[in-house]
């Protein structure tokens, strides 16, 4: 179950692999947390690739970024964008890629620092990968939720960060299984969530299904948590912040997402005979 | 196995891709884990056998200590043969204790 600390906290949010869902889980869960009254901060540690401000649709209002913040040349406050909608959230967007040739841990801490004394929760935007970037972001961080996809690449990719962050002690790890097809799980032609769970051995943190409103939203850059949408996947990220908080969700089950003969059927199949 | 696992056994079908998926999980997991390099592996096995032969007399040329990998879990395995147990470091037990712990007394013997 997920760890509540009194004082601020620092999540990573990484994955390993690209493209599975760590900015869209970072905006979307940044937004719900900053909901709940929770004072929250996104930092964008992608700094070759990034991305956070668009799904946010904060990217037509940077002014400064975490570069002049770390170079002095502005203060923390100028460089944070505030949601207008969410005002308890804002960004700290991500600098020129050209800071990737200079940026140590070091400053990643300096920056994490910083916003964690004005912030109750400090989400950071990994990198993919497992190079420099995910270092520089994993050594800011005291806690870390990994997000993967029930296919061989993602879990494959999960397992490798996951030994990285358990050898820099960093804990709790929690994982959130995203894209999740019911229909193909109940079938047996995508891994199973005890499968994923089982081979990463993590506790699991919320499983988001597929959903095309993810799409849509991120088009307009609006995260679906922030219009009440009630989208599949707009109540697996409510309910990841709320068990982020503490507060005991219970899991939703693919297999009984779906109803009648055939998933009474698929439900069957599954079935362990030895 | 599964249900389906088994029909399609029974009908000489390929296993639901899940299944194969997983399997083939397990066997990269396995190794992309023991990925630990020799050299540590190394310092690691002279370590163990320097702590372990301060209580038991071992044979430090068979000694072998090496990684396996078993459904999710690596393990350490050190298979360490014993030549002979080495006499417990003798202590001057306290008058009260060996009168209350005859047993003890005697292995200091």
């Amino acid at each position: 179950m997920p760890v509540t600390t009194s004082g601020s906290r620092s999540i990573l949010i990484c994955s390993g692999k690209g493209g599975v869902g760590k900015t869209t889980l970072t905006a979307n869960l940044g937004i719900a947390l900053a909901r709940q009254g929770m004072r929250t901060a996104v930092l964008d540690a992608d700094f070759g690739l990034r991305n956070l401000d668009l799904l946010l649709g904060l990217e037509n209002r940077i002014v400064y970024t975490a570069q002049e913040v770390l170079a002095g040349n502005c203060r923390l406050d100028q460089a944070l964008v505030k949601h207008k909608l969410e005002p308890n959230l804002a960004l700290l967007p991500a600098g020129n890629p050209r800071m990737l040739e200079w940026l140590k841990p070091e400053d990643m801490q300096t920056i994490v620092g910083m916003l964690r004394e004005s912030f109750d929760i400090v989400l950071i935007d990994c990198p993919a990968g497992i190079e420099d970037g995910f270092k520089n972001a994993a050594g800011a961080a005291e806690e870390a939720i990994v997000i993967t996809t029930p296919e061989v690449s993602a879990v494959r990719d999960a397992d490798r960060v996951i030994g990285l962050l358990n050898t820099r002690g960093i804990k709790p790890i929690q994982l959130v299984l995203n894209r999740v097809r019911p229909k193909m799980m109940a079938n047996q032609e995508m891994l199973a969530v005890d499968d994923v769970t089982d081979i990463l051995a993590l506790p699991l943190l919320g499983l988001v299904l597929e959903d095309e409103q993810v799409i849509v939203s991120t088009n307009r850059g609006e995260p679906l948590t922030l219009n009440g949408s009630s989208s599949p996947a707009a109540q697996a990220y409510n309910n990841i912040a709320r068990r982020v908080c503490g507060e005991d969700v219970p899991l939703i089950d693919p297999a009984k997402v779906r109803r009648g003969l055939r998933a009474k059927l698929g439900r069957l199949m599954q079935t362990k005979i030895f | 196995m599964t249900l389906r696992d088994f029909i399609n056994k029974l009908l000489g079908r390929q296993p639901a891709s899940a299944t194969t998926a997983k399997q083939r999980l397990q066997l990269v997991l396995a190794h992309d884990r023991s990925d630990l390099n020799p050299e540590l592996l190394e310092q690691m096995r002279r370590e163990i056998l320097e702590v372990v032969s301060r209580y038991v007399e071992i044979d430090i040329e068979e000694g072998d200590v090496s990684l396996e990998t078993e459904d999710r879990v690596t393990a350490l395995v050190a298979n360490l043969p014993i030549r002979r147990t080495k006499p417990l470091p003798v202590e001057e037990p306290h008058d009260e204790e060996a009168e209350t712990d005859p047993v003890w007394t005697a292995s200091q013997a």
